[in-house]
């Protein structure tokens, strides 16, 4: 396995305040590593500079052995799909035009809309189980509806590394599942490299390859969720007192939260 | 099913190929057939009545010589001149309005048809009472004024507007801080002026086509040969331009490179145009919406915007020679029915913010 995407003594900050600090991590071509952490502590910050939606302050992120601040916006965006938290359409956008615009980077002014877009469109609503929806805008539609229709845009851009940041907020439990089982499936199918930002750790444990544990933009611990989800970094990570066992479905690790009303046997 | 792919196959010449949308494709048809139409009719009508015959006659080079000098010299300028300003500001209201994501953007709300104004306005008072500018350094100098007038203010509301990239709401709130500035500024002249020079600066600052020849249709003409493929070819990235900076980013859009030229060129298609015919408000305004309603699309179409805006402003011009029995200026008939539609957005926008 290759190292696609490596950040290397990266440092990145907004004004005066340094986010994230110096850090050294390598995505493995292939793998799905979920970035944890507690709120701040720089993890989506990380993400938008591993896609370039961010500039180091010092350090370097490169793609494919390449310095990403060198590469057009426009060759990034051929390779590496982004996924931000949150992201607004305009109002009254067909769920098919939505999709339609994740092949900008394969298009130009005199090659506007090809076969092979309409393709990629129709495969992507396909593989996220929204056809049906396609002429439907997408502020009419549910929570869970309008976030596969945002990862079938990643889809229709057509790379094979995905970066989705919290690809799971504001869903319901088993639209989360819906979603990552999604993800695992885009992973096992198409070998597709991914690495996001999640808030739940059963879930990241679940879903994941490769852990990364941050906490004030630094790495504290990263490898299998076996190894990092462990009761001493939950302490250290996010202050947590908590258990771990094994998840009786999945055999990874499960974090039980104690907190301050419990007792422990 | 029909998947949403085969709804709207690739047109392929050569290399290149388009998408075809059957909804926006008829409207721009059915507009363009509208827009010969309108043109046709405002030949026709005035002092001398001709018929439609008596107008494609003369326009294939037949017809008596007063037919020559009426349809020719008199209203075929005249005529064209609004067509051309109406596709200007059609355009330019529509790359706005793609840009800054809002129904209210448009170069009158914008700061650049005040600044056109406040310009066009300083020649007028000024030339006038101080006897600077006089004869045809006048019917120059006023244009050129409003020209400059409408790029100044509008590239001063994008230089002020400007945080580390454009925000199309920050953009809005000091477009309407540069509109009240350059009106005030607009209304001070007219007072201090020459009440002679005050008159003729209030029917340039209502927009008119009154008296406009070959030399006004020339000048928005050019402007338009070049403007025009620029904002189509540029506007292929509007599209992936309509969501929040990051998406687009990641889309490969070099967001703030694209966004500044698009609005670079709404701005001189604006200050072409108003230029050319003084302001010609709400034009920009609605054209693109009533287009985007039209051809059900989630961004105004800008071919479809600039049909619309040039039949939109002929269609007014006729009106407003018609409708009293003296002309009256083509801005007060766009006013007119401009006014009401502006409420309504502001009704719309409120109830929306409600919800």
């Amino acid at each position: 396995m290759s190292v696609r995407l490596e950040a290397s003594s990266l440092s990145i900050g907004y004004g005066e305040r340094l986010v994230v600090d110096s850090l050294d991590l390598s995505i493995l071509g292939g793998t799905v590593t979920a970035v944890i952490g507690p709120n701040g502590c720089g993890k989506s910050t990380l993400l938008k500079a591993l896609g370039r939606l961010l500039p180091a302050r010092s350090g370097a992120v490169l793609l494919d052995g390449k310095q990403i601040e060198s590469m057009s916006t426009r060759d990034v965006a051929r390779v590496l799909g982004m996924l931000p938290q949150a992201p607004s359409a305009p109002e009254g956008l067909t769920v098919a035009d939505l999709v339609a615009r994740g092949r900008h980077p394969h298009q130009s002014w005199y090659r506007q809309w090809s076969s092979d877009d309409a393709a990629a469109v129709d495969a992507a609503l396909e593989m996220t189980g929204i056809l049906d929806l396609a002429e439907r805008t997408v502020d009419e539609l549910s929570g869970g509806q309008r976030q596969r229709a945002w990862i079938s845009m990643a889809l229709a851009q057509g790379t094979d590394l995905l970066l989705l940041d919290e690809p799971t907020t504001y869903l319901d439990l088993a639209h989360q599942i819906d979603v990552l089982d999604l993800v695992q499936e885009l992973h096992a199918s198409m070998g597709r490299t991914i690495v996001m930002v999640l808030h739940d750790l059963n879930l990241a444990a679940r879903y994941a390859d490769n852990v990364v544990a941050m906490r004030s933009g630094r790495i504290v611990a990263q490898g299998s969720p076996a190894e990092v989800l462990t009761e001493e970094m939950l302490l250290e990570v996010f202050g947590l007192d908590a258990r771990v066992v094994e998840d009786p479905v999945s055999g990874t690790p499960l974090v039980v939260p104690v907190g301050s009303r419990h007792r422990l046997p | 099913m029909k998947t949403p792919a085969a709804k709207a196959p690739a047109l392929r010449v050569g290399a290149a190929s388009f998408r075809l949308r059957r909804r926006p494709l008829l409207v721009v048809a059915a507009s363009l057939v509208v827009l010969a139409a309108v043109l046709v009719a405002d030949i026709m009508v005035g002092d001398f009545p001709l018929t439609v015959a008596q107008v494609v006659d003369t326009l294939l080079g037949g017809g008596t010589r007063r037919d020559q000098f009426v349809v020719v010299e008199l209203r075929m300028p005249r005529a064209l001149t609004g067509l051309l300003v109406g596709g200007a500001l059609g355009l330019s209201g529509a790359i706005f309005q793609a840009i800054v994501r809002n129904p209210l953007a448009s170069p009158d709300i914008l700061g650049v048809t005040w600044g056109a104004g406040a310009g066009a306005v300083s020649v007028i008072t000024f030339a006038g009472s101080l006897g600077v500018v006089t004869g045809s350094a006048a019917s120059i100098g006023v244009p050129l004024a409003g020209l400059l007038g409408g790029l100044t203010a509008g590239l001063l509301v994008y230089a002020l507007a400007w945080r580390q990239g454009i925000e199309g709401f920050r953009m809005v709130l000091v477009g309407i801080g540069i509109t009240a500035v350059a009106g005030n500024f607009t209304h001070y002249l007219l007072t201090v002026g020459d009440v002679q020079d005050a008159g003729r600066a209030m029917v340039w600052i209502t927009g008119s086509l009154n008296g406009r020849g070959w030399e006004h249709v020339v000048p928005v003409a050019l402007a338009l040969v070049v403007l025009i493929p620029v904002a189509l070819i540029g506007g292929h990235v509007l599209g992936a331009l309509q969501f929040d900076d990051q998406t687009s980013r990641g889309l490969g859009i070099r967001v703030n490179v694209a966004r500044s030229f698009l609005i670079v060129v709404a701005i001189v298609l604006a200050s072409v145009a108003t230029a050319a015919a003084g302001p010609i408000t709400f034009v920009a305004l609605a054209t693109p919406q009533i287009a985007l309603r039209l051809s059900g699309t989630a961004q105004p179409p800008l071919f479809g915007s600039v049909v619309i805006g040039g039949a939109l402003v002929m269609l007014s011009d006729l009106v407003a020679r018609t409708i009293y029995r003296t002309e009256l200026p083509v801005g007060v008939v766009t006013a007119v029915l401009g006014a009401p539609y502006l409420m309504f957005l502001l009704i719309r926008s409120r109830r929306e913010a409600r919800v």
